[in-house]
């Protein structure tokens, strides 16, 4: 899938406002509040606020926006912008901070290991990839942005990579995302290096697709002999 | 919104491009006129909204043009085999506002979800008008359905080949109406909003990623904010729309 959806939401003030107490509803354990901004003003602002509300656990930071101040480069490009995010959230926030990392990048584990010596208290990845399609009978881009991020299970053996990579050179935990839509996919992110994992497109296409999940997991641990998921935590990398 | 399997149990060509396709579900599928199905088609990443065209209890009919390489899949689908199907999705249309002559208007594969709709105003008693537009008079279907239904319908098409010659706008004075209920291409539903006397629900298509609301890829400015057609549409109400040139 390749979209350009965006980061659609109703602002800091009407997200607190309406979209908390909904959630509160319906779940009763903290959230994650994703975080995106063009500056680092914007992430410190909205970080500072988010950390006054009891029902968020935690932020993770989204760096793959591009920086208005810095020519439009990514936050998530170079390890020292990750790293002044980073620093910037952290410094306004006592709640834990997961530095959400793009792949679209040259040296995963130098801007993972930048996040960590920044503070960072996880650090989760991959967003997606920039893709792009062309309709053959227009001779013109499919999406209108030009270009899009590119999701689902073409993605996993990047996403993997990535984690792999960025799991072998950091010690905070590792979260795992990218075109994971099975059991199977869950226990191989785990293998790479990841301590939890998260499921996106795959929602998309089967609304039930965490719980389905959830279902199998079991008697696929069981087919692989593996007792407790802690145990396969890193399981594939060196040393 | 739900999860069901559905059972083909009829997939025959209608028109040029055009199919019919008759399924089954072990438990009653929720349709209300308007709203549509998210059909998962193997091979194919995304799900394919299609709307519904008639429904009762366990059944659920859809008629649905051949535009690309899920609906050519699709296509050739035969009795017995099944699709994972997210059913009753979107708003559907609000009868309430109908008033006693309602006028509906439907352009190409617009028309089908003007059936259900057509056959519950019907059992309501409403004097129903329907017009259905078509290019050509081998592409038109559906008359018959409607007639059957004891409406009073106006067929137009593009080139004059069958009905009466023009767009669906052309028919729509030929008498007075209390309510539009309208579906079709972009082009035709401005036009029709355009020539609206009435208040009216207008039905619109879009590309979407998930169907039921959370991936937010078919939003759509409206005046009362941005709406996302698949779960606040794709019915949208005359004095909300906004059109963007």
């Amino acid at each position: 899938m390749i979209n350009a959806v965006g980061l659609q939401n109703p602002g800091l003030e009407a997200t607190i406002r309406e979209e908390l107490p909904k959630l509160r509803k319906v779940f009763h354990k903290p959230v994650m509040a994703n975080i995106s901004g063009f500056s680092i003003e914007e992430y410190r602002t909205v970080a500072a606020r988010l950390d006054q509300e009891d029902g968020i656990g935690w932020l993770e930071i989204n760096v793959s926006c591009p920086n208005v101040h810095g020519g439009g480069m990514s936050f998530g490009t170079s390890p020292a912008s990750a790293a002044e995010v980073t620093a910037a959230v952290k410094a306004v926030t006592t709640k834990p901070v997961i530095m959400k990392l793009s792949p679209n990048v040259t040296d995963i584990a130098a801007i993972a290991k930048a996040c960590e010596d920044a503070g960072a208290d996880g650090i989760s990845l991959i967003n997606t990839l920039l893709g792009m399609r062309i309709d053959l009978k227009t001779r013109r881009p499919v999406i209108a942005n030009k270009m899009g991020g590119f999701s689902g299970p073409a993605i996993f053996p990047v996403a993997l990579r990535m984690v792999y990579q960025a799991a072998s050179a950091v010690k905070i935990p590792v979260i795992g995302m990218g075109g994971v839509s099975t059991a199977e996919d869950v226990i191989e992110m785990m293998l790479a290096g990841a301590t939890a994992v998260g499921v996106g497109a795959a929602n998309l296409i089967d609304p039930f697709a965490c719980p389905r999940i959830l279902d199998t997991l079991p008697a696929v641990m069981d087919r692989y002999g593996i007792e407790n998921l802690n145990s396969v935590i890193g399981g594939a990398l060196d040393g | 919104m739900k999860q069901q399997q559905l059972t083909i149990l009829e997939n025959q060509p209608l028109a040029p491009g055009v199919f019919r396709m008759q399924l089954q579900a072990e438990e009653p599928i929720p349709a209300k006129p308007g709203q549509f199905l998210n059909l998962a088609v193997e091979g194919c990443y995304l799900r394919r909204p299609i709307s519904v065209h008639d429904a009762d209890g366990n059944i659920v009919l859809i008629i649905y043009k051949v535009v690309g390489r899920g609906t050519q899949i699709l296509s050739e689908m035969t009795p017995g085999q099944a699709l994972d199907a997210l059913t009753g999705l979107g708003n559907g249309y609000d009868l309430r506002d109908s008033g006693p002559a309602p006028l509906l208007i439907g352009g190409g594969v617009g028309v089908p979800p003007l059936y259900l709709l057509a056959k519950q105003l019907r059992a309501e008693g409403k004097a129903v008008r329907v017009i259905l537009g078509f290019n050509k008079a081998e592409e038109r279907f559906c008359e018959e359905e409607f007639l059957a239904l004891g409406c009073e319908v106006a067929v137009t098409t593009v080139d004059g080949s069958y009905g009466m010659q023009g767009f669906v706008t052309a028919a729509m004075d030929q008498k007075p109406y209390s309510c539009v209920y309208a579906c079709g291409p972009e082009p035709m539903l401005r036009a029709v909003y355009r020539a609206c006397k009435t208040g009216g629900q207008f039905s619109f298509e879009e590309r979407m990623g998930c169907g039921f609301g959370v991936c937010l890829g078919c939003p759509c400015k409206t005046i009362t904010g941005y709406k996302r057609i698949c779960k606040d549409g794709p019915v949208l109400r005359k004095e909300e729309i906004l059109w963007e040139d």
